[in-house]
C-alpha cells in the first residue's frame, strides 16, 4: 500500500508545472503554510459562525430597533436601548447583585472550596466517600436544586426553619428567598452548596500534582503546616486557582436558572440578575430590542473580563503552551 | 516534504466539500407542510392548559371521541403548565411556527399574532354555530368587528373566603365596601388568623386588587379611556394605589407572600385550601386549585365579588375577568375548526360544565352547571353590569408585565402610587 502511495507522489511531484519560477515558490509555500491550518478548520468554521458568531451579531443588530419579536425589526431607534440601559435601575441593580455574587464567591467560596480540597487530600478513612458527597450537588441539576432549596427554605415550614426551631434557633431562620435583605445571601448559600465541590475537585487534582518531595523537604527544614501551605501548595495550585476564578466569575455573570426557578429575580428585583432581565424582556414583555441589548451588554462585560484576565492574569499559565507555525517547521 | 502535501490537499478538499455539504443539506430538509400521520389521519395538534384533574382527563376524552366519529383525524394533546406554555407559544410565535390549535387568553396577545398575521381569522367558518355560545365570552378575542378564536370558558374574579376563620373572628357578613373590607382584616388579624394569601413572586395575583380598585374607583369606562389615551397618571389611578397602601399597612398577607407562587405545595392556594388564610383574590378555578394543591376546606369555602370603594365612579357589580379560548394558526387544517364545533357544542360542553372544570358557553349547557362555587361566579357574570378583561391580556404584554411589576413593587414597598401611574404610563405610551 505504502510502496504504491509513495511511486503516485512521486509521479504526481514529476508533474508539477514547470512554469513555476524559483523565486516564487517560497513565497507559494508560505501561502500554502497560511493556507493549511486555516483549510483544515473550515468545517469548524463554518459551525461556529452558524451557530455563535451569526446569532451575537444579529443580536448585535436588533439591539437596534424597537422591536416586539414578531415580523423583522424596522422601528430603528439607534443608541436608544443602550442608553435606556444605563438609566433603569433594575439593570443597573444587575450590576450591583452580580458585582455582589462574584465578590462572595471569590471571597467565601473558593476558599472554602480550597480548605476542604486540602483537607481531603490527607490520609482520611472514608475519603472518597467525602469526595463524592461534596461533588455530588455538582451533578444535580439547575432546576432540580432549585426547586429542593424553595422547599427547604420557605419560611415556618421548610425543612430549614423546622430543623433550626427543633434545635432553639429559631430567631436565626426567616424569610430566607422572601425577603428583600435575605434573598441573595440565601441564593449564594444555595450556590456555594451547589458548586463548591466542583472547584474542590480541581483544587484535589491540582493537589496531587504536587510532589510529595517538596513537603517532606520543607518539613525536614522546620517548615510548620501553615509555612508549608503558604509557600508550597499555594504557589503551586495557583494555575488552578487562577482558572477556578475565571470560572466563577463568568458563571456568576450568566446565571440564570437557579434564580428563575427559585424566585423569577424578585422579591421585588432583589435576586434578579443579567440574565433573569434579558428574560423578562425579551419573553414575557416581547420587547426584543430591549432584551437584546441588555444580552450585548453582558457579552461586553464577559469578554472585556475574559479578555483581561487572559492577558493580565491567565498569561503565565499558557506560556510556553502556545506554538509559533514556523517553529515546529 | 511536498509529496505528503498532495494527499493532504486531497484529503482537505473531500473533507471540505463534506462539510459543507452537510450544512446545505440539513437545512434544506426544514418544510412546514406534511400534517398526516403514519396511518394518513389529518393530525391536528391541541396545545391546552389542562394539567390537573378532571379537566386533563376529559380533553383527552373528548379527543378521543371526536377520533372516533371521525376516523380520519387525529387530535394530538400537547398538554403544559400554564408558565411553561407562555413561553413556549412565546418562542413559537416569534419563530412563525404556532400548534395548530392553541390556547389564548385574547387580547394584547391575541392582538399581536393577529397583527402578525399569524392566526385564522374564524368570523366567517364559525358563522353557523357560533350564535349558540353566550355573547360576552366572545368579546376577549374579536377586533375590528373579526372573530379569532372560539371561547370555551368565561369567568371573574373575586374574593373566596374561609367562613370558619370569618366566624372565628367575629365577621357575620362578607364586607360590601373598601372601609368594612378593611375592618374585616383587622378583626382577622386580631383573632391571630392571617387575613390573605398572596403569591407576590408570581405578581399577577397582586395585580387584580390594583386592577379592582381602579375599576371601583375609576370605572370600566374611565378604564377603556386611560388605556385608549396611554395615560394612567389621573388621580383616580394615583387613589388605587393609595388604597393598596392601606391594606398593605395593615400587614395582611400570609409570612414570606413575596416568595410565593400561586400553585405548588407553599403556594397561595394551598395555604387557602390548608386553612391557613382566610382569603384570596382569585378567579374562578380557585376552588380547583386549593384542592389539588392543598386538602380543600370544602363548604367552609365562599365567595363575595370585590367591595366597592366609597364615592368610586365604578359598581360594585362591575366584573374583572376573562376566559380562555382555541385560536388557530393560519393555514391550520379545516379539521380543526370542525373539532371546536364539536368541542364547544351543547352536548360536549354540558358534559364538562357537568364535571364542574367551566362556566357554561353554549346556551343550551347552562342547565348543567351545578357546582356551587361556579355558579356563584356565573351569577355574577350574568349579572355584571360592565366587563373588564385582565389587565395583563387586555394591553399589549410590555404594558401588562409593568402593570404586574410596578404594583408588585408598590405591595413591597419600593414604589409609591404615583411611580406605579407613571411607569405603567411611560411603558404604554412606547408601545
Amino acid at each position: 500500500m505504502t510502496s504504491i502511495q509513495a511511486r503516485d507522489v512521486r509521479r504526481d511531484i514529476a508533474k508539477e508545472p514547470s512554469g513555476v519560477s524559483a523565486d516564487s515558490r517560497p513565497r507559494m509555500r508560505r501561502l500554502r503554510d497560511w493556507l493549511t491550518p486555516f483549510v483544515f478548520t473550515v468545517p469548524a468554521l463554518v459551525l461556529f459562525c452558524l451557530l455563535v458568531l451569526t446569532p451575537i451579531l444579529y443580536a448585535l443588530y436588533v439591539s437596534f430597533f424597537n422591536w416586539g419579536g414578531i415580523g423583522s425589526p424596522s422601528d430603528f431607534v439607534g443608541l436608544d436601548n443602550f442608553i435606556r440601559l444605563f438609566d433603569d435601575p433594575v439593570f443597573l441593580g444587575d450590576l450591583s447583585r452580580g458585582g455582589m455574587l462574584v465578590a462572595f464567591s471569590l471571597v467565601l467560596q473558593l476558599p472554602f472550596a480550597l480548605v476542604m480540597a486540602v483537607l481531603l487530600n490527607q490520609k482520611l478513612r472514608g475519603r472518597a466517600v467525602y469526595r463524592m458527597l461534596f461533588f455530588a450537588p455538582y451533578v444535580l441539576s439547575e432546576v432540580i436544586t432549585g426547586v429542593l432549596f424553595s422547599m427547604i427554605f420557605q419560611p415556618d415550614q421548610g425543612l430549614a426553619d423546622k430543623a433550626l426551631g427543633a434545635i432553639g434557633l429559631d430567631g436565626l431562620g426567616g424569610l430566607w428567598f422572601a425577603g428583600q435583605g435575605s434573598v441573595l445571601p440565601t441564593l449564594f448559600l444555595v450556590m456555594t452548596w451547589k458548586y463548591f465541590g466542583f472547584h474542590m475537585m480541581l483544587y484535589l487534582a491540582g493537589l496531587q500534582g504536587i510532589p510529595a518531595e517538596l513537603h517532606e523537604a520543607a518539613r525536614l527544614d522546620g517548615a510548620g503546616a501553615w509555612q508549608r501551605f503558604r509557600h508550597i501548595t499555594l504557589p503551586l495550585l495557583g494555575p488552578t486557582i487562577r482558572m477556578t476564578i475565571f470560572l466563577s466569575v463568568i458563571g456568576a455573570i450568566q446565571l440564570f436558572d437557579l434564580v428563575w426557578v427559585v424566585t423569577q429575580g424578585g422579591p421585588d428585583h432583589h435576586s434578579e440578575t443579567m440574565a433573569v432581565t434579558m428574560f423578562q424582556f425579551g419573553f414575557k414583555r416581547y420587547q426584543v430590542g430591549y432584551a437584546s441589548a441588555i444580552s450585548i451588554a453582558m457579552f461586553l462585560i464577559s469578554l472585556f473580563f475574559a479578555l483581561v484576565y487572559q492577558r493580565f492574569v491567565l498569561r503565565r499559565d499558557t506560556e510556553g503552551a502556545l506554538t509559533n507555525m514556523r517553529a515546529t517547521r | 516534504m511536498p509529496a505528503s502535501d498532495f494527499s493532504r490537499r486531497r484529503f482537505l478538499g473531500t473533507a471540505t466539500v463534506a462539510g459543507l455539504g452537510t450544512v446545505v443539506l440539513s437545512s434544506c430538509g426544514d418544510s412546514d407542510t406534511g400534517s398526516t400521520d403514519g396511518r394518513g389521519r389529518t393530525v391536528v395538534e391541541w396545545w391546552n392548559i389542562q394539567t390537573t384533574q378532571p379537566s386533563k382527563r376529559l380533553w383527552a376524552e373528548q379527543a378521543k371521541a371526536y377520533e372516533k366519529a371521525h376516523p380520519d383525524v387525529r387530535i394530538k394533546l400537547v398538554t403544559l403548565e400554564n408558565e411553561a406554555f407562555k413561553s413556549k407559544l412565546t418562542a413559537l410565535t416569534s419563530s412563525n411556527k404556532l400548534p395548530d390549535l392553541f390556547h389564548t387568553w385574547g387580547g394584547g396577545v391575541l392582538k399581536q399574532q393577529v397583527d402578525a398575521g399569524l392566526v385564522e381569522d374564524l368570523t366567517d367558518s364559525v358563522k353557523p354555530w357560533i350564535d349558540d355560545l353566550v355573547p360576552v365570552s366572545k368579546e376577549a378575542y374579536q377586533f375590528d368587528g373579526k372573530l379569532y378564536a372560539v371561547p370555551i370558558d368565561i369567568g371573574g374574579v373575586g374574593f373566596w373566603y374561609n367562613k370558619a376563620l370569618f366566624k372565628k373572628a367575629g365577621v357575620a357578613t362578607p364586607p360590601t365596601t373598601w372601609s368594612d373590607f378593611l375592618d374585616t382584616v383587622r378583626k382577622l388579624k386580631t383573632a391571630g388568623i392571617t387575613p390573605i394569601a398572596l403569591a407576590g413572586k408570581d405578581k399577577w395575583p397582586g395585580m387584580y386588587y390594583w386592577a379592582y380598585l381602579a375599576m371601583r374607583i375609576a370605572g370600566v369606562d374611565g378604564m377603556q379611556k386611560a388605556a385608549e389615551a396611554k395615560d394612567f397618571t389621573g388621580d383616580d389611578f394615583v387613589k388605587a394605589g393609595e388604597h393598596i397602601k392601606e391594606l398593605v399597612a395593615l400587614q395582611p398577607f400570609q409570612k414570606g407572600f413575596l416568595g410565593a407562587a400561586f400553585s405548588g405545595p407553599t403556594g397561595e392556594a394551598a395555604q387557602m385550601g390548608n386553612g391557613k388564610a382566610a382569603m384570596e383574590l382569585m378567579g374562578q378555578w380557585a376552588p380547583t386549585v386549593q384542592a389539588a394543591e392543598g386538602k380543600g376546606i370544602g363548604n367552609d369555602l365562599g365567595f363575595f365579588p370585590f367591595p366597592s370603594v366609597e364615592g368610586g365612579k365604578g359598581k360594585g357589580t362591575d366584573v374583572f375577568g376573562g376566559g380562555g379560548g382555541y385560536a388557530l394558526r393560519k393555514g391550520a387544517p379545516k379539521e380543526a375548526i370542525d373539532f371546536l364545533k364539536f368541542f364547544m357544542g351543547a352536548e360536549s360542553d354540558s358534559k364538562l360544565v357537568k364535571a364542574g372544570v367551566l362556566i357554561p358557553i353554549n346556551k343550551g349547557s347552562m342547565g348543567a352547571l351545578t357546582d356551587p362555587y361556579l355558579k356563584a361566579v356565573s351569577d355574577m357574570l350574568n349579572a355584571s353590569t360592565g366587563f373588564q378583561l385582565y389587565l395583563d391580556q387586555a394591553y399589549p404584554p410590555a404594558v401588562g408585565q409593568e402593570v404586574n411589576d410596578s404594583v408588585a413593587a408598590l405591595i413591597a414597598g419600593s414604589k409609591s402610587p404615583e411611580q406605579v401611574a407613571r411607569s405603567i404610563t411611560q411603558v404604554a405610551k412606547s408601545q
